[in-house]
Formats: C-alpha cells, sequence, structure tokens
C-alpha cells in the first residue's frame, strides 16, 4: 500500500554531526559493501573501472563552503551568534555533508508509487521499496527532494537506503552491532541510529542539546532524520589564525644555538 | 528534468488521442455528430490507436515493463495509477461506441446507449489528462510543475491537437463533396471553436511561462544543509567525479540555455502556423485536406517542442546539492 500509515510513536533514523563528519566517505563505502551484499542487494555499478562509472549509492557525501555572515543587526540566533565574535576574521568553514535517505513522515516518494512497491513501515517508519513489485517509472525518485532514491539501470529498479533494516533486528549480531553500516564504520562518531519518536532516547536529547535541524522543512516532508549544526567557533579564533599567519617569531622561545644563528641571519 | 524522449511521446500523443476522442465523445453525447461509419469510425479508430502508441510509448520508460500491470493497483494515492486506471476504463466507451457504430441501422439516429457512451468517453478522456498532468502538477519538488497552470495547459493542448486531428480526418472525408463549403470538412463554427482552444491555450502557456519565470524560490541552499544560520552557502565538492543518476535524471541545463528561442519556435510552429493554415483554407477550400494535414504536422511538432521545454526546463530541488543557490 502506498497510502502512508498512521504516524508510528517509533520513528527510527539517523542523527548526522556535521561538526564532527571529516568528509572520508567510509559511511558510504560501508553503506555500499554492506547493501551490496546485504537482502536489498546487489548494487551493481556500470563500467565500474572503466571512463565514466555509475551505479547506485544510497549514501553520498557532500562538502560546502560556508561563508560566515557579518551581519549584527537585530537580535534573532543569527546576529547574536554573529555578535559572540563567532564571524570575526573568520575564513570560510568546509563543512562534510552525507546525504541519505531521511524516511520522512509524509514522504511523497511513497503516495506516488503506482505500484504499491514503496512503502513506509507502519511500526517503525523505515521507508522501503520492495523490489520485486517495482516497475521502474522513477516517478518516486522525482518526488523525493533530497536525492535519497537512485535508479540501478542494470536492475530496473528503485533503490534507496533501508537504514539497513536487515542488520538492526538481525539476531545473529550481537546487540551493539544492530546499527547500519554507515553507523558502524564512521571513524568519528559523527553518525548515530536510534529513536527520534522517543523524546528520552539518546539521539533525541543529542539533537535538543546541540539544536539539531532537519532540511528542507519548507517543502513539508517532515524527515525524521537530523543534522546537527556545526559548533561556533570560539570568538577571536580568526585573529588567532591571522597572527598565525603573519610567521611572527619570538627568538626567546629557541634554543641558544638557533638564536645564535637566527642572529647572525638577522645581521 | 530529463526530457526522456517515450514520456514526450506518450504525453503528446496519448494527449491528441485523447483530445479527439473527448471531441467526439461530447458531439456523440450531445447528438450533433453525423452519424456515418467515417464521422465516427475513422475518429475513433485513429484516436484510439493515438492513445494506444502513447502508452505503449509510455512502458519504455519503464525498467520493468513486464510488471506494468502493478500500476493499476495504488489509485487511492498515486495520481500514475489513477491515470492508468483511467486510461483503461476509457477503453470501454469507446469499443461500445465502435460496435454499435457498426451495428446500427442508417435511420437509427442517436439512441441512448450510444449517446451515453460518448458521454463517458468525453469523460474518460478528460479524466485521463487531468491525471497525466496532475502526475507533474503534485510534485513539489519541482516548482515550475507544481503549480495551477499546469492542468489547463495539458487538458486545453489535448483539445486543441485532437482538434487539428479531426480536421484531418473531417476534411479526408469530404475530399470529392459536391460543394466547396462542404470541403472544409468541420462545419466553421466547430473549426472556430478548435482555433479558440488554440489561442486560449497558448495564453495560458504565456501565463505559465511568466509564472516560472517569476516565481520565488522554493527551497535554498542554506535550508537544504540547514547550514544557513552560519552565512553564506556554496557547494564546494561534490561526492562524486562522474555523473550520477540525479545528476542525468534531474540537472538538465541545454533548455534553460536557448529557452527564449524555444519557447518563440514552440508558439510559431504550435500556434502560428495552424492558424494560417486555417486561414488560408478558409480562402481556398479545395485545399482544405493538405492543409489540415500541415496544420497537424506543424502543430504536433511545435506541441512536441513545448512539451520538451515543459521537462528540460523543469528544475529539480535536488540540484541544491549540486551547485544551484535556490530553486
Amino acid at each position: 500500500m502506498t497510502s502512508l500509515p498512521s504516524p508510528s510513536t517509533k520513528k527510527l533514523g539517523l542523527v548526522i554531526d556535521l561538526d564532527t563528519c571529516v568528509g572520508c566517505h567510509a559511511c558510504a563505502v560501508a553503506c555500499k559493501e554492506w547493501n551490496d551484499g546485504g537482502q536489498f542487494g546487489p548494487l551493481p555499478d556500470e563500467d565500474a573501472y572503466g571512463a565514466e562509472p555509475l551505479g547506485v549509492w544510497f549514501n553520498r557525501v557532500h562538502s560546502f563552503e560556508v561563508q560566515p555572515r557579518r551581519d549584527t543587526n537585530g537580535d534573532g540566533p543569527l546576529q547574536q551568534l554573529a555578535r559572540s565574535g563567532f564571524a570575526d576574521n573568520a575564513p570560510a568553514m568546509t563543512v562534510h555533508f552525507p546525504r541519505s535517505c531521511l524516511h520522512c513522515e509524509t514522504p511523497d516518494c511513497v503516495t506516488v508509487c503506482p505500484t504499491g512497491a514503496s512503502y513506509k513501515r507502519a511500526e517503525d517508519g523505515i521507508v522501503l521499496v520492495d523490489e520485486d513489485k517495482c516497475i521502474g517509472c522513477k516517478l518516486c525518485s522525482w518526488a523525493c527532494p533530497y536525492g535519497a532514491r537512485e535508479y540501478s539501470e542494470k536492475r530496473g529498479v528503485m533503490q534507496k537506503c533501508t537504514l539497513c533494516v536487515d542488520r538492526i533486528y538481525n539476531e545473529s549480531f550481537a546487540e551493539t552491532e544492530r546499527q547500519p553500516a554507515c553507523v558502524m564504520a564512521c571513524p568519528t562518531r559523527a553518525r548515530h541510529f536510534g529513536d527520534l519518536g522517543d523524546a528520552d532516547s539518546a539521539v533525541s536529547r543529542l539533537v535538543a542539546q546541540r539544536d539539531g535541524v532537519a532540511l528542507m522543512p519548507e517543502l513539508g516532508y517532515a524527515p525524521v532524520n537530523r543534522y546537527l549544526p556545526p559548533r561556533p567557533r570560539r570568538a577571536g579564533c580568526g585573529t588567532a589564525a591571522a597572527q598565525a599567519a603573519e610567521e611572527t617569531l619570538d627568538p626567546n622561545q629557541l634554543s641558544p644555538l638557533l638564536r645564535w644563528v637566527d642572529k647572525l641571519l638577522s645581521r | 528534468m530529463h526530457p526522456a524522449l517515450s514520456v514526450l511521446f506518450f504525453t503528446t500523443l496519448s494527449g491528441a488521442g485523447y483530445g479527439l476522442l473527448g471531441l467526439l465523445g461530447a458531439g456523440v453525447a450531445l447528438g450533433l455528430w453525423p452519424l456515418g461509419l467515417w464521422q465516427i469510425g475513422a475518429p475513433l479508430l485513429v484516436g484510439t490507436a493515438l492513445v494506444s502508441l502513447g502508452l505503449l510509448a509510455s512502458t519504455a520508460h519503464l525498467g520493468q515493463p513486464r510488471r506494468a500491470w502493478r500500476a493499476f493497483s495504488q489509485w487511492r494515492s498515486s495520481w500514475l495509477s489513477r491515470e492508468g486506471v483511467a486510461a483503461a476504463l476509457t477503453y470501454l466507451p469507446a469499443l461500445t461506441l465502435g460496435i454499435h457504430v457498426l451495428l446500427q441501422r442508417p435511420d437509427a439516429g442517436w439512441t441512448l446507449l450510444p449517446r451515453l457512451a460518448g458521454a463517458l468517453l468525453a469523460l474518460g478522456a478528460l479524466v485521463t489528462v487531468f491525471c497525466t498532468a496532475r502526475i507533474y502538477s503534485s510534485l513539489r519538488t519541482i516548482p515550475a510543475w507544481h503549480n495551477a497552470w499546469v492542468a489547463p495547459v495539458y487538458l486545453l493542448l489535448a483539445a486543441y491537437t485532437g482538434g487539428l486531428w479531426l480536421w484531418l480526418l473531417a476534411a479526408l472525408g469530404e475530399r470529392e463533396a459536391a460543394l466547396d463549403s462542404q470541403r472544409l470538412g468541420l462545419p466553421p463554427w466547430l473549426l472556430a471553436a478548435i482555433v479558440g482552444t488554440a489561442m486560449l491555450a497558448a495564453l495560458i502557456k504565456l501565463l505559465y511561462w511568466r509564472h516560472i519565470d517569476g516565481a520565488a524560490p522554493r527551497a535554498t541552499v542554506e535550508s537544504a544543509t540547514g547550514l544557513g544560520r552560519y552565512g553564506e552557502v556554496a557547494a564546494f565538492e561534490r561526492p562524486h567525479t562522474e555523473q550520477n543518476y540525479l545528476t542525468r535524471e534531474m540537472g538538465f541545463v541545454l533548455a534553460r540555455r536557448h529557452a527564449a528561442k524555444l519557447r518563440a519556435s514552440s508558439l510559431a510552429l504550435g500556434f502560428a502556423a495552424p492558424l494560417a493554415c486555417v486561414v488560408v483554407a478558409l480562402a481556398f477550400l479545395p485545399l482544405s485536406p493538405a492543409l489540415a494535414l500541415l496544420a497537424l504536422l506543424l502543430g504536433s511538432l511545435g506541441i512536441f517542442v513545448e512539451r520538451w521545454l515543459f521537462f528540460a526546463q523543469a528544475r529539480h530541488v535536488v540540484n541544491l546539492y549540486y551547485g544551484a543557490r535556490q530553486i
């Protein structure tokens, strides 16, 4: 059924920390590896080692440049942040940004599906594709604002993140390993998995603590996943960086021999 | 959006087919249609053929066409499924009308059964084209489609291109007529109605273009990344060096570069040229069949360009992750 189930109390999803993500793509690779062999695989590539490789990945890691805003007029959170000295002399930030299915509460990708292949699980809110029913019309990928669905030319069906539904309930794994492959692989623990419908869960508390955000809320898909924004830089860090860039040298810090060399060369 | 040929052929061919069937059905239902084998049979056969060709073309867009029957199941939520159901149901009154035309006595007149079949045929055609338009206009991710102008354009263009087919078939049917005035094929009021539909469609298309050119952005790279609170966000590095499905399917740029020229040519070919053919036909009535054919060919080409632009110009919000600032 592609009509949406009534909202579940359990809302499984990911919380992604943009402060600690280093953009290593380990999550994307681990995802590809697990799901290629998992229940929803394979994920075949075309021309994998050739000039124009093309294939389905459930997870893609972008990088964005953020030019800090210096506007301090007004009293909004932005301006308070700017007044805290966050942006003083600061160079642009690079933010690594993993992008995958957000398992939205009201996803159009499910309701547009003509066959019932796309569905949202009533019990935990995971959005899945039944690849045996999918006719490959691609309409669901058009309906997703987040680019979470990719069509497999090789298999003729749409594929997407399963939140590793074949891991998280898998009783042959130790309990600590019943997590999505991307979460397990992240070397900086920038990815967290849990129930965002439960206000007391670790992920929900993290979102509350760090002021986590939903992506493109204006489109009305009510995504479940949250992104934790980078922590603001400390006031004056830009100034320190600017001073460091001038390469000042304090001879008193040097060893006697080097101080003598510095004196000799400075004549 | 990538303008897939299968979808372009589907929407233009089946649009014209449903326009033709809709006009025929409405004429029969109102009892205005001449009760002849050619007058009913030709538009019925050509309309059904166009519709079927379009539906076949649309299955070429599918990755698993053999499972296409599953698309009839989700009519409660999906416009694509509703379109499939409406398209399939519309064959029933078409078939009924066809059988009736073959079996009728010449002096029978329009009885209730064919008139009912005609009304259902017109309704089915209208609903199917409306569903087609709603497939696109229901997508919140594509602002150029998600607006109130899309459905009227689809409906009017279906009626207009169906009208061009109707004129050709009628002019062919009357090419041996004794009176020059009959060689025009259609009664002047009907031809005038088709011309009026064309002008209205062109006007609404112009208003559509004005709307999409001036519409406020639906989303920005700041809202797409949630990073707007820190400052100005710009894509810095892509996740992949080659294309992927998303950039191929939704990152089509060629049309926007040549939008003005393509819009002008779709207006000239799609509307101005066929109207000129009508005017010339009124002056030189025996030339009507040839001019109707020319009007149909040029008009169809123009509408094809229009439909190509409809896809190629539309921007999907996923491009915000791939370098677009706002969409």
